[in-house]
């Protein structure tokens, strides 16, 4: 192959690979995203859902030997379930939530749902099976794995969901509102005790989907709630904390930075170059890059 | 109220005369473990915890030490340096402990050098790096193979198959930077020349930027140095770039759940690692198949789990232990004589100790293994 062509195959596999990272980056931060907007606090055990999402679908799949898309769906609705009752137990019935507080009770639950995560499957790594086989598929002399491209798609569907749920059903609007102005919504009728509880189970349920869907890749163990949520953090925090699209394109631009760091510059420095953002970001934008800095400043936190 | 005191003080009576019953014919050996049964190294410490209970139960069975049970008192260091300091000073001033096995980690292995000098007890670290020995210190011993030999071993059987110039790719945790250190070391003295040098981050799902530039800089066979799962991705990776060239793994694949992981793509790799982790396949006659085949069996039955290397290092460091037990009795400073000269065959190699080696293993404590239908054998010449 000539020079320019081998050249172009080479980005387009870097690219790739940036997409894939960076879907998960952006799945993660929308969680956080979900639940700052009804609360005004970061969850601190978002990382913990995606762990028990991708630990229950390795059980499902190569113990119970369930299919794909039936365990799929009970791993969501099992770590929503998770998510629900956390908010209910922990949440819900602190007298005076102020951030603070808030925000030490999430971490509470992340180091309680870690130890029960040890408990029931163990302190080994998982593996479950590429969802549709391993064999690579080529495209323009690149090559890309197709749980590469569940992993985009889900993410599409993902962000696709939200933005008709959001936007054109009524739960989604009044969710919206609360995150806007909760007394406002109170006053219009909107009861902000739910919407916080199904702000949970929608972040609960996200953070399920990127714990599959990244397992088949990765292997999960009990241990990899708080890496998988730093990054995903970051990309929230980049995007503008509460903009869930704006941590979809920061979360894109962390894996994809990333990979060209990797394979232009070397691969050392590669996880130097999202902290490298997130500071140049958080001098220049502290309301990160698509948040509103009027928005900003009438936040708690 | 005297009633009270009368009664606690007749049950503190039936309580030492019970205990003294129970202790009548011989003083038992008290040895002290320190491991990392919880916290982020407990993947070391736990079959460690097990070997040790385990093998405690089968000496006491069988009558004990020459009459003498042999007590343990095992401490959880949770893989932290201060929790292994204070694990060591109660075993020391608390339960009089004659020697210490662990701890499980390097770090916290090293820390507790001072400590073995001044309270004058030996101690068997069960981790792996060579500073714990070099230099030299007289209370301190190490059962866990080096990884420079890890490396040699490698490096050896390229020179065997011609090959000269190679790609690295390694972790960025503390077991991939040393292994990426030795590597580069080393490379001279095996005329070996790395031509790309590239490392991931235990979290990272794609590592096929860094296998393009190693393809790029045309390597002849490439090295994956990491203990952690994302190592498996190496191999399905290469696969999918059609990297078509050999992949020597190091012996933090030594995990046969990182074989399943990586599925076909490791079929056919090899890696150093101890024998432990494919007795099946190990020669009758070699003088580990015993040792290794009944730690194995016994484990595996007990504990209903994978053996591993780490495990096996508990395994050495306390029937070494008890054989100083057996020779000398409980008096630490002959123990510590007795183990600068031991002979031993272990689970880890066939060890040689000597007053200027506290290691006693060299590379051959590792053999090549590979990957054949998703379990580990011993690799054909």
């Amino acid at each position: 192959m000539d020079q320019v062509g081998s050249g172009f195959s080479d980005f387009l596999q870097f690219l790739f690979m940036g997409l894939q990272r960076g879907s998960i980056y952006a799945l993660v931060g929308m969680g956080y995203n979900i639940i700052y907007n009804s609360t005004g606090v970061i969850n601190f055990a978002q990382g913990e859902f995606v762990v028990f999402g991708g630990l229950m679908m390795v059980t499902l799949t190569m113990t119970a030997n369930l299919s794909i898309p039936l365990a799929f769906l009970l791993t969501v609705l099992f770590v929503t379930l998770i998510g629900v009752l956390m908010e209910r137990f922990t949440i819900k019935p602190v007298k005076n939530p102020n951030v603070l507080r808030l925000i030490i009770i999430t971490i509470a639950v992340s180091i309680l749902l870690k130890g029960m995560a040890m408990c029931f499957w163990g302190k080994g790594s998982h593996y479950m099976r590429h969802f549709t086989g391993s064999d690579p598929i080529e495209v323009f002399g690149a090559t890309l794995l197709p749980q590469t491209l569940w992993i985009i798609g889900i993410l599409a569907v993902v962000v696709i969901g939200f933005v008709l749920f959001f936007n054109h059903t009524m739960i989604g609007k009044s969710m919206r509102a609360c995150a806007i102005n909760r007394d406002a919504a109170r006053l219009a009728g909107i009861n902000d005790r739910n919407m916080v509880m199904l702000s949970f189970a929608l972040s609960a349920g996200i953070g399920a989907i990127a714990g599959i869907i990244i397992t088949p890749i990765i292997q999960m163990d009990y241990t990899r709630g708080a890496l998988l949520g730093l990054k995903g953090f970051g990309a929230a925090v980049v995007g503008g904390l509460g903009n869930s699209f704006g941590a979809v394109a920061a979360g894109m631009l962390f894996g994809i930075m990333e990979a060209m760091a990797a394979g232009y510059i070397s691969s050392h420095y590669m996880d130097a170059v999202a902290l490298l953002i997130l500071l140049i970001v958080l001098f220049i934008r502290p309301s990160g890059l698509f948040g509103s800095a009027d928005a900003a400043r009438l936040r708690e936190f | 109220m005297r009633r009270i005191i009368l009664m606690a003080t007749a049950g503190i009576f039936v309580l030492m005369v019970s205990s003294l019953a129970f202790a009548a014919d011989k003083e038992p050996y008290k040895v002290g473990c320190v491991f990392a049964v919880t916290g982020k190294a407990s993947w070391l410490g736990e079959p460690q915890k097990n070997t040790a209970e385990m093998i405690a139960k089968q000496i006491n069975d069988a009558g004990g030490i020459d009459g003498h049970m042999l007590e343990l008192y095992i401490e959880d260091t949770q893989g932290e340096n201060n929790r292994a300091k204070q694990a060591v000073k109660k075993l020391v001033h608390s339960h009089d402990v004659v020697a210490i096995i662990g701890p499980s980690r390097s770090g916290t292995s090293k820390i507790l050098i001072p400590d073995m000098q001044r309270a004058k007890i030996p101690m068997i670290s069960c981790a792996a790096a060579e500073s714990i020995v070099n230099p030299v210190n007289p209370w301190v011993f190490k059962v866990a193979p080096n990884d420079s030999d890890a490396v040699r071993k490698i490096y050896e059987h390229m020179n065997k198959k011609g090959i000269e110039k190679i790609g690295i790719i390694t972790g960025t945790t503390g077991f991939g930077n040393a292994g990426r250190n030795q590597l580069k070391e080393l490379a001279g003295e095996y005329k070996i020349n790395i031509a790309a040098d590239e490392t991931y981050a235990p979290g990272d799902t794609d590592m096929t930027a860094q296998l393009v530039n190693i393809k790029n800089a045309g390597a002849q066979a490439l090295i994956n140095w990491s203990i952690v799962p994302a190592q498996s991705i190496v191999p399905q990776n290469m696969k999918q770039l059609k990297l078509d060239i050999p992949l020597y793994q190091s012996h933090g694949f030594a995990n046969v759940k990182y074989a399943e992981a990586a599925g076909e793509a490791a079929e056919g790799l090899i890696f150093p690692a101890s024998r432990i982790m494919a007795v099946d396949t190990l020669s009758e006659d070699h003088p580990q198949y015993n040792v290794v085949k009944e730690y194995k069996d016994n484990y595996e039955k007990k504990y209903n789990d994978h053996v591993s290397t780490f495990g096996g290092h508990a395994y050495d460091s306390l029937h070494l232990v008890v054989n100083a037990l057996k020779a000398v009795g409980p008096d630490p400073e002959k123990i510590r004589e007795y183990l600068e000269t031991a002979n031993f065959v272990g689970t880890a190699g066939v060890f040689k100790f000597t007053p200027e080696d506290h290691c006693g293993l060299d590379k051959e404590a590792f053999a090549l293994l590979t990957v054949k239908d998703g379990k580990f054998v011993v690799l054909g010449e």
